[in-house]
């Protein structure tokens, strides 16, 4: 009945098609990891997605990615404004430069890291001089993870952000509002939808990373393991069911987190057309 | 050309290629350090193959590492030999695909392995913090680089070696047990491959001594950095044999088992030896390692089968979950 009064037509066809497609993609892939977690049984799932060793990698790598997309959400923001507001010469260049964490392969991106946060490295010497240790402890797999992650807060705000009018913000000057109104209370309200989806989106490819981390990390049970490490440790015991375990734990806890982002971005809008 | 041409000239390049495609070829499924090793082997053989037969052959290798390598044989690819750092690894090929027998090792000389290897020390220019054997890596504020047992092969013939050493100077496993724990806690950074600890180690400049693969540390002199490091042989080690075997039902398939098979035995002829020996691994063949004995020092090697009754076990008390590696790292301590 619907679907007779669609303006624009094909809604059956394309709805179809992109339920085949997420499924073979998305779901199909993630419901067989599952089935092979499950297929452990209750009590030896449990047995091992609350080993204190696991609950450890939860909380360094859920920590860590969230840190890290907290950061980008601040820096992120930072660069997508100097890069839309301002022209200066390199322009062009920095805005290339951006991207350059999506293309570089994960593993040289933590060998170059490692390198320069390390005790012999520009940075790391310095540091631990001052009693900091970046590589080889927790403060380094936020570092790899902030890293990769900023592209994502960067692309996502800077479009948005070249949207807005000006008039917006001259027209918020000529009501009485200083700068820091104006930024507050009207660029602020309109960037927080694209500002959530890019702290999501880096937050989710944070969770996952594998290749830059254990280069960085030092990889101490307990201490600077994160839960891909130990999925992988699993499986060089040819434990697919165990290392399945912890793959559905990472997924849920990775699920419930975008899902109280979507929530948080649902509940923005909203704010924003009622006001 | 528009893109008429293009696809046309496409489809005409398939069907002339289409014949030399027919030309047989095998692929060799091994891990990280025989990069080099096989690439002058293949080479070799391809050559020897030619002049024997008259057939072109080409051979195809694949690297990575050794758990990695072997999962994707058992996943399916189709490896006609693996070439690969454990028994354990290629016993799991053959225990989760029936692609190959259970007795699989007893098949070629020397329990499948035609090059050896052990565990040494590499220590910084002049061995600064004196260090000469498996109980000086134990003395306060010695740094030590290995990779994570847990997923690094070669980091477990570095554990097996030292417990090795412990259980024959202390007597016990207890006590073996107790010195590995105190190893392990002087360890700073477990790198997930053997490379990653060699580049922490070479490149970064942390630690006092790598416990490496001879090959590897060989290879760290030679190629990385000449003259500032030195290797340190300690009076017990371990004997690695890397083991090699053809993947039957892979190779049937392919209608490559007679080749397949030489190319494995090529390994033990005096030229795959010298191979071999060039790429820093021991050779089995007495006369081309006598030709190398230079190079390799004489060590007290002893075997996985003897002091822990087979990879199968030694697994399965070490390393798996809840195994004595593990326990070294619970908080409680």
């Amino acid at each position: 009945m619907m679907s007779r009064n669609r303006v624009i037509p094909g809604f059956g066809l394309s709805l179809g098609y992109a339920t085949l497609y997420t499924s073979l993609i998305v779901f199909i892939p993630l419901a067989a990891l599952a089935a092979e977690g499950i297929s452990l049984g209750g009590e030896r799932f449990w047995a091992v997605v609350s080993h204190p060793q696991a609950v450890a990698s939860y909380t360094l790598s859920f920590g860590a990615a969230l840190t890290a997309a907290l950061i980008n959400l601040v820096f992120g923001l930072l660069v997508a404004w100097v890069l839309v507001r301002y022209s200066f010469p390199g322009k062009r260049i920095a805005d290339a430069l951006v991207d350059l964490p999506f293309a570089l392969p994960t593993a040289v991106a933590g060998i170059a890291l490692t390198a320069l946060y390390g005790r012999n490295g520009w940075f790391g010497g310095p540091l631990e001089a001052l009693g900091l240790k970046i590589a080889y402890a927790p403060a380094g797999i936020v570092v790899a993870l902030t890293f990769i992650g900023l592209p994502f807060v960067v692309r996502t705000v800077q479009p948005v952000l070249a949207g807005l009018e000006r008039e917006l913000e001259e027209a918020a000057a000529s009501l009485g509002a200083d700068r820091w109104q104006t930024f507050r209370r009207v660029l602020l309200p309109a960037l927080v939808p694209a500002l959530l989806t890019g702290f999501a989106l880096a937050f989710a490819r944070a969770v996952g990373e594998y290749g830059s981390v254990v280069f960085i990390s030092g990889n101490m049970p307990y201490r600077t393991e994160i839960t891909p490490l130990l999925i992988y440790s699993k499986l060089e015991q040819y434990d697919y069911a165990g290392a399945s375990a912890l793959g559905v734990m990472m997924l849920l806890f990775s699920f419930l987190l975008l899902l109280a982002i979507n929530a948080l971005q649902y509940w923005s809008l909203r704010r924003q057309g009622g006001g | 050309m528009n893109w008429k041409t293009l696809i046309a000239a496409t489809a005409l390049g398939l069907v002339v290629s289409t014949p030399a495609l027919a030309a047989r070829e095998i692929l060799n499924v091994s891990y990280d350090p025989t990069r080099e090793l096989y690439e002058q082997f293949n080479k070799e053989f391809v050559k020897h193959w030619k002049a024997e037969t008259g057939e072109p052959l080409t051979v195809r290798q694949s690297h990575g590492g050794a758990g990695k390598q072997t999962r994707a044989v058992i996943d399916g690819l189709e490896a006609d030999v693996v070439t690969l750092a454990l028994a354990y690894d290629i016993d799991a090929i053959s225990e989760k695909t029936g692609k190959l027998p259970k007795d699989w090792q007893k098949r070629l000389p020397h329990n499948s392995a035609p090059y050896t290897s052990t565990i040494v020390f590499l220590v910084r220019k002049g061995n600064p913090k004196g260090l000469h054997d498996w109980d000086d890596l134990i003395k306060p504020g010695v740094e030590v680089i290995t990779p994570n047992p847990k997923t690094s092969g070669g980091a477990r013939w570095n554990y097996l070696a030292a417990w090795a050493f412990a259980q024959d100077k202390y007597g016990s496993e207890e006590k073996a047990k107790d010195y590995i724990t105190k190893l392990f806690k002087q360890v700073p950074v477990l790198d997930s491959g053997a490379r990653g600890s060699t580049t922490t180690f070479v490149q970064r400049g942390i630690g006092d001594v790598l416990l490496a693969w001879e090959n590897e540390a060989l290879l760290a002199i030679n190629e990385l950095g000449k003259g500032d490091f030195e290797i340190v042989v300690p009076s017990v080690s371990i004997l690695a044999e890397p083991p090699v075997t053809l993947v039957d039902k892979n190779a049937q398939k392919h209608g490559t088992t007679d080749v397949a098979k030489a190319y494995l035995e090529y390994l033990y002829t005096p030229v795959g030896q010298e191979i071999a020996a060039k790429n820093y691994y021991r050779p089995t063949d007495p006369k081309i390692a006598k030709k190398y004995a230079d190079a390799f020092p004489d060590v007290n090697l002893i075997t996985v089968d003897d002091v822990f009754g087979g990879w199968q076990k030694a697994q399965k008390t070490h390393f798996n979950d809840g195994g004595v590696f593990d326990q070294i790292y619970k908080p409680s301590e």
